[in-house]
């Protein structure tokens, strides 16, 4: 493991395809991946992003099309064949385990071993920090526990373990999105002296900033495909953000009558702030103000991270004990401090991951819709099984739920059908407020139409909705208003006339990009 | 689609119950062919006398995990709340200032014993929902406190002789059944109603399923748990009232390892220790299983050591069918 000029590695994938159920993630995708290079990979929110780099660590094979490396045909069956290949992944979520030293973590699954089969700590060590100097971490010490480093260091660990697999190509995945400047300094120090030993880079990322400080090349994906590729020289900003968008959904006729919202703001949001856990001086929210008529659809959007889950979080009673800002509905200050406050002042939420947060898997269609209003269809603490199926088969009739009975367990439906009794459980609450978290998030095209027409159904019904969403197409479909967050704060409101899929990426995107105009 | 027509997860419970009862049928004719004294009128109530114990420690053990939860401490409760219960019958409470012994009653006494099975139950809960303490962890400390406590409280000796009135609760007959018997009827009849019919039911069986959706969905997730725990506590104290009337005597050492009985009933039963999925009439077939074969091998005089080996088979053969069957659904 001395440090030797790697000699300069060329990666050529053509004609990558791959499904997946309902989805054609990726379609005939080229890429060339040059040694000494920084290649940037940008995309909107399920462009294909990371399944063509899934496919390039080898963690799933394509569908169509050929991997070569050095002009070598090659089959990247699994993870391990990549890194024996040279492939080095390095996820958004760090894969060191917290418990065991930074050497520990360095060679976890091929250990040094002595003669009589026991660990070789002194020659791991000594390893490790011939590793960790390459890197200049010098100041650490290969015994500490990676728990007690902080993520940009741990994120550099990382990066020292791709090397030790004498890594030619290390593909980063938003390996900016969780640490302070300074690190980012440093992690793009080393991103040169990776450069300049010839290893090449493929570096996945949302900040502009950061593509046009380090980039050789980029290449443009959305909707699976290709749509640009070239010297980063030859692209402005501008440019690149108005190829990211654009994006062929057919949602066609899908687009929102106009509003039928009226009268004046009756839920008010004001200066909602809610902090990181770890990191004193991050917000996940700062600040966030809005307000919400009757009638109206809201559309939230935001990249990744951007804090539109926390923010609905906040909304419904959660981190209670750390939210800061006010919660106003019909003149009257609400007291949040658990879900079941919201649920009394009448506000429902739908959230993000459906399975593990919005239904029982094992229990009934019935016993799910019921589930937030068993009170009041109780007497004496009995169930009234009588009104329980009466109210559950009314909703099953008016969200047209494919179920063979109100006794089905919802393990058995379909994405559509398990996200219609989600919403069902909250009508069922005649909420004054609800609030959906990416509502259409795996389940197929004619149920997300069905559910578009729900949505404006029950805001011309007088509800009050709020809509996160990452689609671009879907939250411009469905919104009267849009507001967009970035990195925890509001970064602009549009009208439905002034929205566009341009102008909501842009500010969405991190890296401040009215000042610097091209 | 108003027609409520019949549906995969009562047939599903009730598939798993009707197995439950297929091998409890094939049991009780092998030992009736075994055995010529084990088919008759007085060996049935023998055995559901021996089992009616297990049967309220396993009811309230089966609404803890279909939490998603576990108590390991009920053995150790039932001691201490015999204890307290056959100690305050039998020398009161003295009150020196006032030169006073403060009689106990019958009901008072049990009622004593009682609350002290809901106040450790209570802590418990207390313990898993206020410090997020695992159940296991949490109920392994009260195993122990609990047992230390009884041991202090009987100062390590027995306290016998309780008199007649209290032995009626172990030892009285009332339309040809034993007491006991009774009150595990009772026991699992209120409770088969409580899980069946009743708000708090259905909510153990939300909060097993999936925590966080029933916290989402406006459940007070930890007031249940602590009902849960509260009510095992509860249970163990009955079942300790009811052990200790049968022996007249309260010993330190009663209900040893009697948590491992209880959820041996529970998970043969077909409860997941994983909560959500479940039954108590499951669990009282559990015990019934358990309390044939206890009661067949004894009469055919295999060795205690073999007993043992016996019962823990029939459990990994009871989890390996009800793996085997999720796996396929």
């Amino acid at each position: 493991m001395v440090a030797t000029q790697t000699p300069t590695v060329e990666l050529v994938a053509r004609g990558i395809g791959k499904s997946f159920p309902g989805v054609r993630a990726l379609d005939d995708v080229d890429l060339t991946i040059v040694g000494g290079e920084l290649h940037a990979i940008l995309g909107e929110n399920g462009a294909g992003k990371s399944t063509l780099m899934n496919i390039l660590s080898g963690v799933f094979p394509p569908d169509t099309g050929t991997i070569e490396i050095n002009g070598e045909p090659v089959t990247l069956g699994n993870p391990r064949e990549a890194k024996a290949r040279g492939i080095a992944m390095i996820h958004q979520e760090l894969n060191l385990i917290p418990g065991l030293s930074i050497a520990e973590n360095l060679f976890l699954g091929r250990e040094f071993r002595t003669r009589l089969g026991f660990v070789d700590y002194a020659r791991m060590r000594s390893e490790s920090r011939q590793l960790l100097e390459r890197l200049d971490l010098h100041h650490l010490d290969p015994d500490t526990p990676v728990e007690k480093l902080r993520v940009g260091q741990q994120q550099m660990i990382e990066i020292a373990k791709a090397l030790s697999f004498d890594s030619k190509v290390i593909i980063m995945d938003e390996p900016t999105s969780a640490i302070s400047d300074t690190e980012v300094d440093a992690l793009f120090k080393q991103v040169d002296a990776l450069k300049a030993r010839g290893v090449a880079i493929v570096y996945i990322t949302h900040k502009m900033d950061e593509v046009w400080r380090a980039a050789e090349k980029i290449t443009v994906l959305r909707d699976g495909k290709r749509v640009a590729s070239g010297r980063l020289a030859d692209f402005g900003r501008d440019e690149a953000v108005r190829l990211m968008v654009g994006r062929n959904l057919d949602l066609s006729g899908m687009r929102k009558e106009e509003g039928a919202a009226h009268g004046d703001a009756f839920l008010a949001v004001d200066g909602i702030s809610l902090p990181h856990p770890s990191r004193p001086d991050r917000w996940l929210v700062k600040d966030v103000s809005f307000s919400l008529r009757r009638g109206e659809i809201l559309g939230i959007f935001g990249l990744m991270g951007a804090g539109r889950t926390e923010l609905l979080e906040c909304l419904f009673g959660l981190h209670a004990k750390k939210v800061s800002g006010t919660v106003t509905l019909e003149n009257r200050e609400l007291r949040l401090r658990a879900p079941s406050d919201a649920i009394a002042a009448g506000i429902g939420l739908a959230p993000e991951d459906r399975k593990a947060e919005g239904i029982v898997l094992g229990m009934a269609v019935r016993e799910n819709t019921s589930m937030a209003v068993l009170d009041r269809m109780s007497r004496l603490g009995f169930i009234r099984r009588g009104a329980e199926a009466e109210e559950a088969s009314r909703f099953v009739d008016r969200l047209r739920i494919k179920t063979p009975s109100l006794a089905q367990a919802v393990r058995n439906l379909s994405g559509g059908n398990q996200q219609k009794v989600v919403l069902a459980k909250w009508l069922a609450t005649e909420p004054a407020v609800l609030m959906l978290d990416e509502p259409t998030r795996g389940i197929d095209i004619n149920a997300k139409r069905e559910i578009y027409d729900l949505l404006a159904e029950l805001a011309a019904e007088g509800l009050g909705v709020l809509v996160v969403s990452s689609e671009l197409p879907e939250i411009l479909a469905i919104s009267d208003r849009i507001v967009v967050l970035r990195e925890g704060r509001k970064s602009a409101e549009f009208d439905r006339e002034g929205a566009n899929e341009e102008n909501l990426l842009r500010a969405a995107l991190p890296g401040n990009l009215d000042s610097d105009h091209e | 689609m108003s027609d409520p027509s019949p549906s995969p997860r009562p047939m599903r419970d009730f598939a798993r119950q009707f197995q439950s009862m297929i091998a409890l049928v094939v049991l009780v004719a092998a030992m009736s062919l075994l055995s010529d004294t084990f088919f008759t009128a007085e060996n049935a109530r023998n055995i559901l006398l021996q089992i009616s114990i297990n049967v309220c420690l396993a009811v309230g053990m089966t609404l803890v995990i279909l939490t998603g939860g576990i108590d390991l401490s009920v053995g150790s409760i039932l001691a201490l709340a015999s204890a307290v219960a056959a100690g305050l019958l039998k020398d009161g409470i003295p009150i020196e200032s006032a030169n006073l012994l403060l009689d106990f009653t019958v009901w008072g006494a049990c009622a004593a014993g009682i609350a002290v099975g809901v106040a450790l139950g209570w802590f418990n809960g207390f313990m898993v929902t206020r410090f997020r303490i695992p159940a296991f962890v949490a109920t392994l400390a009260m195993l122990g406190i609990a047992r230390g406590l009884t041991n202090l409280w009987t100062r390590g000796h027995p306290i016998t002789a309780l008199g007649e009135g209290f032995g009626a609760i172990g030892r009285g007959v009332f339309l040809g059944l034993p007491m006991p018997v009774w009150i595990a009827v009772g026991v699992v009849a209120v409770f088969v109603v409580v899980t069946k019919r009743m708000r708090f039911g259905r909510h153990l069986y939300a909060v097993g399923g999936n925590e966080r959706a029933s916290l989402l969905s406006g459940l007070r997730v930890n007031r249940i748990k602590l009902a849960v725990y509260t009510l095992a506590g509860a249970l163990s104290a009955v079942a300790g009232l009811i052990l200790a009337s049968r022996l007249d005597a309260a010993q330190p050492n009663a209900g040893f390892t009697y948590e491992l009985n209880a959820i041996a009933a529970v998970v043969i039963g077909g409860t997941s220790l994983s909560g959500g999925r479940g039954s108590v009439m499951g669990t009282v077939l559990g015990c019934l299983i358990i309390g044939v074969l206890n009661n067949g091998l004894v009469l055919l005089e295999v060795s205690a050591h073999w007993q043992q080996v016996v019962k823990g088979l029939v459990i990994l053969a009871a989890v390996a069918v009800d793996q085997v069957q999720t796996k396929r659904a």
